[in-house]
């Protein structure tokens, strides 16, 4: 893994001899886009949080990691814990934040003792606390803080909501957490694998970075993979690398669709193994199941559904109530009772959930529904009984 | 009417004082104090609330309130001394997850959300665990156990069932 081949503290050297506007950017020279699945491009989201005006400013590590399929930030924060906290210290040197967070999924609790560890070697070594690196006045520390079995917490209004002490249910948007976050302070909240990368991108440059992805997904990306394939893990992969060439990588040649970017993500079908994993094609926080020729789709669309269900927080109506109906329909179709015109009714419910649901958990639960009836509607209509 | 037995014990409210100086105010400290309840009572009963406000300085339909939003506080029944969470999500529901849910239902003589009747166990279903390479995963505890099998769940149950009550985390 590309992180294994970075020299400790060389990116937080490289910050520390730079100007925090030189940090950003070379960030920005670098194209690095946040790997925790939509893509926002980090060098904005950090100058934005710069400059806003606030002499308290958080910097919070979002290690809620909860989409299914997702593991790599498990193995981020279980290898190279140094590297994400040196990127959050990084990140507190562009914005100019003195308090770190790190959000921690509580079913990651057996991390929690490691990260504390590593916190305070950091803390020993002047890395964190005070006049860090012997730099006057440049002070930052890291806190972990449990989330409690929450999914929706992952989503960063919800997670700030959450670190107050309060239920944790999206916000509206804007304002944006980068004014308005942690306790009304300027606040960036980003993936664990994001901090990682730009602790490489200081050490490395720009141009080592840009080398490999494509033009507007730059860089490498890791991707948790499972489902039927011989070699499950976590791979250290460019962007842009076609679905094809990521099954032959992991084994899973025979596969007859892949899900990219877990239940809030794509179904994609054998037909379009050649295109492309990336944000401009199919974008992805790096969750990659795999299904063999024998998956039966609608189990996939059911298994999803019931996850939104759970984990719907219940404020707006769409995703509340519109989660359960397409379930409903599912079951339907399993049984061979849904006609056309209702499955059509289903298809413009989950596009209204996609348009009007409040954060990005209800827009996403109905796609899978939606890319399983488009790509396997034979498979799906053998069982409407002609109806 | 005489006063009521505080519920917490000293050593609870004092691991809970112990996150006030890592938070800036009061209310950011509910969710770790809701853990640090759960911790030493197994739930987090409505008695708890009431004290855990009283600390904190909030009023009790707060700290309820929050509370309520996560499902991993219980409130009624204290849970077994472990608590094993399957995954149900599709990684590992895909590779015998299903089948293992049933068999440790069948086994502990429990459905998902009970406590089995010696007050050992408590069976809970829970979504992706992060572990979907080792599909199919549970966690027993804060314990991550990979690629599990009948065989495992067997050897996993005996050794709850043979280990004394102070072993179990
Ligand atoms: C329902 C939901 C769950 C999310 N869960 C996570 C998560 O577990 N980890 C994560 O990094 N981002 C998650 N996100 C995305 C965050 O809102 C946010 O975009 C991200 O943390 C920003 O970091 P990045 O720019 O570095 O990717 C989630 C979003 C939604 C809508
Ligand atoms: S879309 Fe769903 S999870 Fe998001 S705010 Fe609405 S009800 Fe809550
Ligand atoms: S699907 Fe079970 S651990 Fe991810």
């Amino acid at each position: 893994m590309t992180f294994g081949e970075i020299e400790p503290g060389a990116g937080l050297k490289s910050a520390l001899a730079r100007p925090p506007a030189d940090v950003l950017a070379r960030i920005d020279a670098s194209g690095l886009r946040g790997r925790g699945g939509a893509g926002f491009p980090t060098s904005l989201k950090w100058e934005l949080a710069q400059k806003s005006k606030g002499d308290k400013k958080y910097v919070i590590c979002n290690a809620d990691e909860g989409e299914p399929g997702t593991f790599k930030d498990r193995v981020i924060l279980g290898d190279f814990a140094d590297m994400v906290f040196e990127g959050m210290t990084i990140a507190a040197v562009a914005i100019g934040a003195r308090h770190g967070i790190v959000y921690l999924r509580a079913e990651y609790t057996y991390l929690r003792g490691h990260l504390e560890a590593v916190l305070q070697r950091r803390r020993e070594n002047n890395l964190l606390g005070e006049n860090i690196c012997g730099r006057e006045g440049f002070d930052f520390d890291i806190e972990v803080h449990m989330g409690a079995g929450s999914y929706v917490c992952g989503e960063e209004t919800a997670l700030i909501e959450s670190l107050e002490g309060q239920r944790g249910e999206p916000r509206n948007r804007p304002p944006f957490p980068i004014d308005t976050g942690y306790l009304g302070n300027p606040t960036t909240v980003n993936n664990v694998e994001t901090f990682a990368w730009a602790v490489c991108i200081l050490a490395k440059g720009a141009d080592w970075f840009k080398r490999l992805g494509t033009e507007k997904s730059t860089g490498h990306k890791l991707f948790s993979v499972s489902g039927d394939c011989r070699r499950p893990g976590v791979y250290d992969l460019p962007l842009g690398i076609t679905v094809a060439e990521l099954l032959a990588e992991v084994g899973g040649e025979d596969a007859k669709a892949v899900q990219v970017g877990g239940a809030a993500g794509q179904c994609i079908p054998r037909r379009d193994f050649q295109r492309g994993i990336a944000y401009e094609d199919i974008p992805t926080g790096g969750s990659i199941i795999v299904f063999g020729p024998g998956r039966d789709m609608l189990r996939v669309a059911k298994n999803f559904l019931e996850f939104f269900i759970d984990e719907s927080c219940g404020q707006c109506t769409p995703c509340r109530e519109g989660a359960p109906r397409l379930l409903e329909g599912i079951e339907m179709l399993h049984r061979g009772d849904c006609s056309m015109t209702y499955l059509d009714e289903l298809c413009s419910l989950g596009e209204t959930m996609q348009l009007a649901s409040k954060c990005g958990l209800g827009q996403t639960a109905p796609s899978t529904f939606l890319s399983v009836v488009q790509n396997f509607r034979d498979e799906i209509l053998g069982r409407t009984g002609g109806n | 009417m005489p006063p009521t037995e505080r519920l917490l014990s000293d050593e609870t409210l004092d691991a809970i004082r112990a996150h006030f100086p890592r938070y800036p105010n009061r209310r950011a400290v509910v969710l770790p104090a809701l853990h640090v309840v759960n911790e030493y009572l197994g739930c987090v009963p409505i008695r708890a609330v009431v004290e855990v406000a009283d600390l904190l300085g909030l009023a009790p339909a707060e700290v309820q309130d929050t509370l309520s939003f996560y499902g991993f506080f219980k409130q009624d029944a204290p849970s077994g001394r472990v608590r094993i969470w399957v995954c149900r999500s599709l990684s590992c529901a895909a590779l015998g997850g299903e089948d293992l849910l049933d068999y440790l239902c069948e086994k502990l003589g429990v459905q998902p959300g009970e406590t089995t009747a010696d007050g050992r166990v408590t069976l809970e279903v829970a979504e992706c665990l992060g572990a979907c390479d080792f599909a199919p995963a549970i966690l027993v505890g804060t314990t991550l156990h990979k690629n599990m099998t009948r065989e495992k769940i067997d050897a996993l149950v005996a050794s709850l069932e043979d280990s004394r009550e102070d072993d179990l985390s």
